[in-house]
């Protein structure tokens, strides 16, 4: 039996639980200030621009929005085979292709900023 | 056991004791009538497995083995398990209890209320009553090759091979493992894809590659770092929680994902990276022999 | 003696059922399903603020709505119980041994949280929260 090319996956996975553990609830916290109707100061399109448009602004949210969608892509394909479903392969294939896809456009659209 | 109270006799003190002739010491604890249902499967007649009711009179400090013992003795001969030392240190006496994978020499009576449903370890084919095949897992455990492999030969006449407390404090927790197959029955992960090489024998693994006389993590590495090693783990922890002998299963294998993600980094993204047979003789180096 | 043993399947879809600590698992794994919904929304968010100031307005307005309250307290749960999930393992992938003994893994859990709260607190502050 060969040794598994798992790490490919599973490196990016650990990297963006983490990822999510230490800034994905504080970001929620930020937005849901704003569903509340209550729009934190650096959110103002002004703060949100200038941070976006810096390199390192830039690097923070990719980093951020690619690792966390990876993550969560990943532990998705393991959670849909403990719920039953056996077409591994297919599931793989579709989170990992919609992980890929989300981080091009988050790419994209910071390029843009 | 540490934390065992001092109990009356069980009706059978060793497998070849007296049966019940330690029964009702005077002055002693109180007894209390058991129900235990007992999942039943005689290979010879049966196609499914029942459950088999007992009221078993126990005396309040036993544990389920002992109520097992009463019932083969007194009640239904044709009952089978596996026991031996009593006293969790050997490993055979796991079974389901209430649905816990446990020790049945471990798992006290006044711990349980109502009825107690006692079953053969999940995951495991069952042979007969609460016997079951462990086949899978021994095999398993060879592949791993659970062994000091020596990282350098040496004849006798040039000593022992020497190791600090602390090399010795590094692996010693993992080396605690009694083979109880505990673990097994409550890695669902293993219930759900049987090729699992699975905890124990995958923590062995991890035991003898964190000595500091081995030199065989490469070889363990051909079992270890396949879809069926390792890499079929998804941190569930129930291994870990369920273990009688406080070894850390789940944090073995994870020490052992991030190892060989190292491995997979070395041998193919960096250019005249290493294979693991060499990472994994070149890490020791310099540690005391 | 001749061998029949008897198997017993796992079975495949209601496994997680037989045990609190199953439950407890799902619990963590289905909490991807929210973060990367989540993460959905924030590419959304870029996208907007790529657009321009009107877009981003109009994406800040959007938000407020009730099925977006509900979403946020969800994604907030899952988020809160990840981090949780996360920190308390940190201690089983990464033991440390100092000379003969290991650093005992409330530590290295309790390392991450406060590192996590400081983090929390510097970018509350940073975006103007207080």
């Amino acid at each position: 039996m060969a040794k598994s090319h798992k790490p490919v996956v599973w490196f990016p996975f650990a990297a963006g639980g983490t990822v999510i553990a230490f800034c994905i609830p504080v970001i929620v916290v930020l937005t849901f200030l704003a569903a509340l109707g209550h729009v934190p100061a650096g959110l103002s399109y002004e703060k949100m621009h200038a941070f976006a448009a810096s390199g390192l602004g830039k690097l923070i949210i990719f980093g951020v929005v690619s690792l966390s969608l990876w993550s969560s892509a990943h532990r998705l394909r393991c959670t849909c085979y403990d719920f039953g479903l056996r077409a591994d392969t297919l599931a793989a294939t579709i989170l990992y292709v919609a992980a890929i896809t989300g981080s091009l456009a988050a790419a994209v659209f910071l390029l843009r900023i | 056991m540490s934390n065992s109270p001092p109990r009356s006799q069980p009706p059978l003190a060793a497998p070849h004791g007296g049966a019940a002739a330690s029964l009702g010491r005077p002055g002693g604890s109180s007894e209390r009538i058991v129900q235990l249902e007992v999942l039943r499967y005689n290979p010879d007649t049966d196609t499914e497995a029942h459950f088999q009711r007992y009221e078993v009179v126990c005396q309040e400090e036993w544990v389920v083995l002992d109520a097992l013992n009463k019932v083969k003795a007194d009640i239904d001969p044709t009952l089978n398990y596996r026991w031996s030392c009593h006293m969790a240190v050997c490993g055979s006496c796991g079974m389901m209890i209430n649905g816990e994978p446990k020790l049945s020499c471990h798992a006290f009576l006044r711990d349980y209320e109502g009825v107690i449903r006692v079953e053969p370890l999940a995951h495991f084919p069952v042979e007969r009553d609460l016997v079951t095949a462990p086949d899978d897992f021994m095999e398993k455990l060879k592949r791993v090759k659970p062994y000091l492999i020596p990282k350098e030969e040496k004849p006798i006449s040039a000593g022992e091979y020497k190791q600090t407390p602390a090399q010795l404090m590094k692996f010693r927790q993992y080396s605690m493992c009694i083979n109880c197959m505990l673990c097994y029955a409550a890695c669902p992960e293993y219930g759900l894809t049987p090729g699992f090489i699975g905890p124990a024998a995958l923590t062995l693994a991890h035991r003898y590659n964190q000595d500091s006389r081995d030199g065989g993590r490469a070889e363990r590495q051909e079992v270890v770092a396949t879809h069926e090693g390792v890499w079929e783990c998804t941190f569930v922890g129930a291994c870990s929680e369920v273990c009688p002998a406080h070894v850390d299963p789940a944090s073995a294998l994870q020490q052992m994902k991030i190892t060989s993600s190292i491995d997979w980094i070395v041998e193919h993204l960096i250019p005249g990276g290493k294979s693991a047979r060499d990472t994994a003789s070149r890490e020791d180096a310099g540690d005391i022999s | 003696m001749s061998r029949n043993p008897l198997v017993r399947e796992v079975p495949p879809t209601s496994w997680f059922f037989r045990h609190p600590r199953y439950m407890r698992y799902m619990a963590r794994e289905i909490t991807c399903i929210f973060i990367g919904a989540y993460c959905v929304l924030l590419v959304v968010g870029l996208q907007r603020l790529a657009a321009g100031p009107a877009a981003w307005e109009g994406f800040l307005l959007g938000l407020r709505s009730a099925d977006s309250i509900v979403f946020h307290l969800l994604a907030l749960v899952a988020a809160f119980y990840h981090a949780a999930t996360w920190f308390n393992a940190t201690q089983k992938a990464m033991p440390l041994q100092i000379g003969e003994d290991f650093v005992p893994g409330n530590l290295i859990s309790g390392a991450h949280y406060a590192v996590w709260v400081v983090l929390s607190l510097v970018v509350l502050f940073l975006a103007g929260v207080f």
